[in-house]
């Protein structure tokens, strides 16, 4: 970062110092008050009071509550991340089809499924669901479509720009010794693209991670809820702090996907095995379309 | 199709306050966001740490979460309100919270647009003697700015799906809300479903093409 950065300004002489530790201090004080202006709010509405916190010490909260929360948000995630994986490569697959009336479909459905709120669809499916087959609990299944249905849509763009972004020599030079269509794609296409695909791929799993905390507007018994919801209810008044304990585990989740993709995407840039560039991520936007990002460009500043 | 034409009006309002959180933290997020990217290649240390720990901590949270925590942290335990009018206070709460979420989105795709800024160009600018300030409000960002609007179109049309999770906020007046509503009255409906995605389509295909075609025209020839 310093590296990066100290191309846009000098080494700093006196009057620079002089301003970036005037800068720092004026930095540190600010977050020092906005800490104590937060510590005073919570003191006066007792959130320090350690009974509101020494449930975090009990077993029973984490076996009880926490840890089931947290594996209804891995297990919608990893459902989701299954069946997005599998809906994606199908349709990134049908998008490149050579027959338009597999080609014009499929576009339709990823076009429109990447342009709808994500909630909305979610709604749309926890409502039909009982409709359609009868009572029953549909949380989980209507977010875990849900979620398939967007960023299925999301990946199978990921996956046709990676097909796309293998050289055109390549697929050129496999129809030139004699592989049919399915021997060009399966063989030389898909084995470059699922390189440059990779980081691409493990950023919009993050995303699909993050979006799984939709479940709590349905009532899906994920980590959120517990944190905002069942944990409250069965210790009062701990709203806030389980709020804040449930932020930590969740924030610490994705950083640690968002470092594997990072980590992929370094890896990718440098590898021999592909000759196509790595797709740019689509933006960890969440509930959102991707960006077409400006990944691999000059390398700049 | 009927359903659809009974509840259009009560849609309609609904939508009409995604807009308005949409229109509202497009401005705030962009403005946010750009703060955030001078911090985030500041000549002092502080600054560059304080905005990576924002940007990385605020976008691995999962939007829910932050309109809830707006609601619950700031509103309810901080004591910060907008007005005494619940459903007032908790819309500019929304926005709030959306545009301090999205600006993250902005930092980042300006940051990804500097680093396309070849290097010579701030060598030069420094050469000229212009200041850090300077060279980044007359060289740097203009030439970031204009390589990622693509990118930042994205993260506006994303920012108007979002605006639906206001729900998360207690923010019971758009239209994700009073859809969700007329399905408890009536049951599932299928076309107030594609009436209400069309709507947001009619939003959001728009700003996709309109920046897609913006990026075209304004790219830097290099």
């Amino acid at each position: 970062m310093s590296s990066q950065a100290s191309v846009l300004f000098d080494v700093p002489g006196p009057r620079a110092r002089l301003r970036n530790n005037i800068l720092t201090l004026l930095t540190v004080v600010g977050i020092l008050a906005v800490a104590y202006f937060v510590y005073v709010k919570f003191d006066e509405k007792g959130q320090w009071s350690p009974v509101l916190w020494q449930h975090f010490l009990e077993a029973k909260t984490w076996t009880d509550f926490i840890i089931p929360g947290l594996i209804g948000t891995l297990k919608a995630a990893a459902l989701g991340s299954v069946c997005a994986l599998i809906f994606g490569a199908l349709f990134g697959l049908a998008r490149l089809s050579d027959h338009w009336w597999i080609r014009i479909p499929a576009g339709v459905v990823v076009e429109f499924f990447r342009a709808i709120p994500l909630l909305l669809l979610i709604f749309f499916l926890f409502f039909l669901a009982p409709s359609v087959f009868g009572g029953g609990d549909y949380t989980l299944i209507a977010l875990v479509t849900g979620l398939t249905l967007y960023n299925g849509s999301v990946l199978a763009e990921v996956v046709r720009a990676g097909v796309l972004a293998v050289p055109k020599g390549q697929s050129e030079a496999a129809y030139a010794i004699g592989l049919r269509k399915t021997g060009v794609l399966w063989l030389i296409l898909i084995p470059q693209a699922i390189t440059a695909m990779m980081p691409a791929i493990v950023s919009q799993l993050v995303v699909l991670l993050k979006d799984t905390a939709l479940g709590y507007i349905i009532a899906y018994q994920d980590l959120l809820n517990m944190g905002f919801v069942i944990l409250p209810a069965n210790y009062f008044g701990t709203r806030v702090t389980s709020a804040i304990v449930i932020a930590i585990i969740y924030i610490g989740l994705n950083m640690a996907l968002s470092a594997l993709a990072t980590w992929l995407e370094k890896r990718s840039r440098g590898s021999s095995k592909t000759s196509a560039r790595p797709v740019a991520p689509p933006s960890a936007t969440g509930v959102g379309t991707g960006t077409t990002g400006v990944a691999g460009g000059t390398p700049g500043l | 199709m009927d359903e659809l034409i009974r509840y259009a009006p009560d849609l309609a309002v609904g939508f009409l306050h995604n807009l308005q959180i949409a229109a509202l933290c497009a401005v705030f997020s962009l403005i946010l966001g750009t703060i955030l990217v001078i911090m985030r290649v500041a000549p002092t240390p502080v600054l560059r740490a304080v905005g990576t720990v924002y940007v990385n901590v605020v976008r691995n949270t999962p939007l829910t979460l932050v309109l809830a925590f707006c609601a619950l942290g700031l509103s309810d335990t901080l004591g910060l309100t907008f007005s005494d009018t619940p459903i007032t206070n908790s819309f500019w709460l929304v926005v709030l919270g959306l545009s301090a979420y999205t600006a993250t989105f902005v930092c980042e795709a300006l940051r990804s647009g500097i680093n396309t800024v070849p290097l010579g160009q701030a060598e030069a600018a420094r050469a000229i003697g212009l200041t850090f300030f300077q060279s980044l409000r007359l060289v740097i960002l203009p030439q970031a700015a204009r390589s990622v609007i693509a990118p930042l179109g994205s993260v506006m049309i994303a920012m108007t799906k979002n605006t639906t999770v206001a729900i998360a906020a207690g923010y019971l007046a758009e239209s994700a809300f009073v859809m969700r509503d007329t399905f408890d009255d009536t049951g599932v409906s299928i076309p107030i479903f594609l009436g209400l995605a069309a709507a947001f389509m009619a939003v959001t295909l728009p700003i996709g093409f309109l920046t897609g075609w913006l990026a075209k025209r304004m790219a830097v020839a290099r």
